[in-house]
């Protein structure tokens, strides 16, 4: 990894940390588990297609998924370093790892530019 | 020369003990520090969930349908609720490092741990309120 750019990927991981911790449990609780399970009422397609028109809500989407999976890329690239020591792999691991958190960035960003 | 000198085929400094793939299994703290990194799959996870939900209010009604009856299904709802602890696992470390991470003064005087960690966690309550409120109002 190029020198000047660690402390860039570093401030997208401990910003995406901060939005996943700070964000992630009441979406993934409401989205994942209690309206699937019937807990509370389905807010339905009509009110959240509604909600994610709003550009603030668009950019706040775009947050929201671009900046966690960042977090993870940096994350996940030096657990697979020390965990199951692939140090010799450290090219190959970070183009994987950020380019896949690219990858989800730009779908994410594209629908919901285009998003009607 | 000391009686006990010996020689031995390797260069000292070179010598490094092989350390076992499962070493983060031999220690609590480990363990937890690898859970801890880890945590970032789950992250990632519902980051992908959330790509799908767009995806899924851009397909039309009908898509959606199909997002919210494979989010309903056992083996996703598994997974979600596994990936929800790990979620919460991740903010509660998260948020327990944050005095740690980032020192703040104020007038010279270095702000308590306590009152660091405490606005995060007062955040993430108001935080939780609103997009629950914002989600479920209709």
């Amino acid at each position: 990894m190029p020198r000047p750019l660690t402390p860039f990927l570093w401030t997208l991981f401990s910003a995406g940390g901060t939005v996943a911790a700070l964000l992630y449990p009441v979406h993934f609780f409401l989205t994942g588990l209690a309206i699937p399970m019937g807990w509370v009422s389905d807010p339905g397609y009509g009110a959240l297609r509604g909600l994610a028109l709003h550009p603030v809500t668009r950019l706040y989407l775009f947050v929201l998924v671009s900046l966690p999976l960042f977090h993870w890329a940096h994350r996940f690239r030096y657990t697979l370093y020390d965990g199951l020591q692939l140090k010799h792999l450290t090219a190959l691991i970070a183009v994987l790892c950020y380019g896949t958190a690219f990858i989800g960035s730009v779908t994410a960003g594209y629908t919901l530019l285009t998003l009607r | 020369m000391s009686a006990g000198a010996h020689y031995t085929p390797y260069h000292p400094k070179w010598y490094r003990k092989r350390v076992s793939v499962w070493w983060w299994l031999e220690s609590g703290s480990y363990t937890g520090f690898v859970l801890r990194e880890l945590s970032a799959v789950a992250v990632a996870f519902f980051a992908v969930m959330l790509i799908a939900q767009i995806r899924a209010l851009a397909g039309g009604p009908a898509a959606y349908a199909r997002f919210t009856a494979t989010l309903a299904s056992p083996a996703v709802l598994v997974l979600s609720v596994i990936a929800f602890l790990f979620v919460l696992f991740h903010a509660v470390t998260w948020f327990n490092l944050a005095p740690t991470a980032m020192v703040v003064r104020v007038r010279g005087k270095r702000v308590p741990d306590a009152a660091i960690s405490g606005s995060n966690y007062a955040a993430w309550v108001v935080l939780s309120a609103v997009v629950a409120f914002l989600m479920l109002r209709s």
